[in-house]
């Protein structure tokens, strides 16, 4: 079976940008698909390790930024899914500030 | 075994305490033999292992916001692509350390140079990874536990170590290198951790056991029965003392022949006031607000500002407190806030000067304060004041933040704005500056560049002495002309909590002192016993 590509963007809303604990996040959720999954900031790239905090880090990407990914391999759909609705839940930050009260 | 072997150097906190020995050693001027580039490589992920798993240790302890920033610090030691530059260099020939050392200061000037001034302040970040390895490599194990009540020997020692440092138990800091004007040394002070710097070459090897004598800046490694004898005397000699001071504690100050000197007390972080009764003092004469400027988490937000400094002004209730503006540059550099690079920054762009030059930076600490006015006696000093200009910029932006927050209907209003006496420049033509609500006297800068001997530069730390007549004369024109003018004059340096200097400051007209808080007793003590004489 020949392994699919997908591809999705979306928005970055969190305040401060794509910020050391949105990445480690982001990062993290990365490594537990098996697709190779890469983040651009633009729709033609350059395009970079989503799974490396160091690379993601790196890109310094502020709010207000178009994140892309794209996502090769068997759990590729699920993979993109997953990384655009944490970023479009603002990576759970809010809720975790509620949560803690 | 090894004989008793023992160091004078110069004191820098006060204080006799005896512990285990425990040296820190100093990264920077280490190298290790380096071995095959085989073992090169198994030495640094052995060491990036040892890290990772001190921070996992790091972690556990922490509290939610310090985690957060301990996992992030995980999760980039983790990351291959991070080593990958600095193995590429060890298959190459280089040693690790330097491998290590080279592929985070690239990574650690990428950051730096950012114009976001949160990436930009991950620098900070990225250094203490760095370290933090570089210990492991070098076996010397930074990451370790200092033992509680420990003697802590070495070069010198940051202002960071001393704070992950457990003092609860006692302990001391002795250094072969040091001054008393550093800032471990104001912490040292603050917090009655005896310290003794300046004490040259100290032995390296055989030694298990040591007394610091902070006043007189002695060092004694492996003490005699004679010396330990001596020590347990002298212990009972400060507890003595330590009744006297503290009998004094929540009496006004007044001297010999009866004139009342205010004692306010010097504040470095809120967390401090939790263990002091505002009843010993008259105030707080200043309040650094470098601490809200050195968190991990980047430059602080103006809410962050406003919780700080109204939690302060609630501990004081109607006493006067003096909060001043970001004293950031010098030998206190924040990252995304000030200037690398320039070639003496002691007189570079520090203090007032810094802020004027980052406005949007400067605005929302003016806008916090504001706020905060509502909840005490507040006035605002601003550092290194050098021309009259700078007060009204400074008075402009402050005037702006108050009618935008008024104009927002947020409730503010607008403190006093006072000056720190620290360059020559003013204390030689103090008159120029009656725009200025209060003057207060920063003895340690004003010592600095009037006698032109940097505070952290051990060689020169002979020179750099309050008591030199050009000083007191200084203070003495900064007073007088005060009083002339109708403006407040304290002293907020070291120079204040020093007994062997009050007598000047007094007879100099100097009626209010800022001075460390375990000092209020000794100051009050030693105040009760000089004569004011009659005021000019």
């Amino acid at each position: 079976m020949a392994d699919s590509e997908t591809t999705a963007s979306v928005l970055l809303t969190h305040e401060v940008g794509l910020h050391a604990r949105p990445s480690v996040k982001l990062t993290k959720l990365a490594k537990t698909f098996q697709s190779a999954i890469e983040l651009g900031l633009g729709g033609d790239g350059p395009w970079i390790d989503a799974k490396s905090i160091v690379k993601v880090m790196a890109a310094k990407a502020p709010q207000g930024t178009t994140l892309h990914f794209r996502a090769r391999g068997a759990d590729a759909d699920a993979a993109v899914a997953a990384l655009v609705g944490l970023v479009e839940r603002d990576f759970d930050e809010v809720g975790a500030h509620v949560g803690n009260g | 075994m090894s004989a008793m072997v023992e160091r004078f150097g110069r004191a820098a906190a006060p204080g006799i305490a005896r512990g285990p020995i425990h040296r820190i050693v100093d990264l920077a001027g280490l190298h290790r033999h380096a071995g095959t580039p085989a073992e090169e490589r198994g030495a640094l992920e052995a060491a990036i292992q040892a890290a990772t798993e001190d921070l996992l240790l790091l972690i556990g302890a922490a509290d939610e916001e310090g985690a957060a920033i301990l996992e992030f610090q995980v999760a980039m030691l983790e990351d291959e692509a991070l080593r990958a530059p600095a193995l590429g260099a060890i298959a190459a020939g280089v040693e690790a350390g330097a491998a290590w050392s080279e592929t985070l200061g690239e990574q650690i000037e990428d950051y730096r140079s950012s114009d976001d001034a949160y990436f930009s302040a991950r620098a900070a970040d990225l250094e203490d990874l760095r370290d933090r390895v570089l210990g492991h490599l070098l076996a010397t194990g930074t990451g370790a536990t200092v033992p509680p009540g420990a003697v802590i020997i070495g070069r010198d020692l940051t202002p960071s170590r001393f704070l992950a440092i457990d003092w609860t138990q006692g302990g001391a800091i002795a250094l072969s290198e040091g001054s008393p004007s550093s800032h471990v040394a104001m912490l040292a002070r603050s917090r009655g951790v005896p310290m003794a710097v300046g004490l040259g070459a100290i032995p390296e090897n055989g030694f298990t056991e040591a007394i610091v004598d902070g006043a007189r800046g002695r060092l004694v490694l492996d003490p005699t029965a004679d010396d330990l004898a001596a020590y347990v005397a002298a212990r009972a000699d400060a507890a003595g003392q330590a009744v006297r001071e503290a009998a004094m504690l929540t009496h006004p100050a007044m001297t010999a022949d009866g004139v009342r000197i205010a004692v306010l007390i010097n504040v470095a972080e809120p967390a401090e006031l939790d263990r002091i009764d505002p009843a010993i003092c008259d105030g707080i004469g200043l309040v650094r607000t470098e601490f809200l400027f050195s968190s991990a988490s980047g430059l602080p937000d103006e809410m962050a500002q406003y919780t700080a400094y109204r939690r302060i002004l609630e501990w004081a209730g109607e006493k006067p407190v003096t909060i001043r503006t970001v004293d950031a540059g010098g030998d206190k550099p924040v990252p995304g806030l000030t200037i690398d690079g320039e070639s003496n920054p002691f007189l570079g762009t520090r203090g007032i000067r810094l802020s004027l030059a980052k406005p949007e930076i400067f605005k929302v600490q003016l806008r916090a304060l504001a706020r905060a006015a509502q909840h005490g006696n507040l006035k605002i000093m601003l550092p290194m004041i050098t021309i009259p200009e700078e007060i009204d910029e400074a008075a402009a932006l402050l005037d702006e933040a108050v009618v935008e927050l008024a104009r927002e209907g947020i409730a503010a209003s607008r403190p006093p704005l006072g000056i720190m006496v620290e360059v020559p420049a003013v204390a030689i033509v103090p008159e120029r500056f009656s725009a200025a609500a209060f003057f207060s006297i920063g003895s340690n800068d004003l010592t600095q560049y009037t006698t032109a001997s940097a505070r952290d530069i051990a060689a020169v730390a002979g020179l750099n002495d309050p008591g030199h007549p050009a000083v007191i004369e200084l203070i003495r024109n900064t007073v007088q002309t005060g009083r002339e003018l109708g403006i407040d004059v304290s002293l907020c340096g070291d120079m204040g909590g020093d007994p062997r200097h009050l007598p000047s400051l007094i007879v100099a007209g100097l009626r209010a002192v800022s001075v460390a808080p375990p000092l209020v007793g000794r100051v009050k003590l030693a105040l009760s016993e000089i004569h004011a004489g009659v005021p000019a």
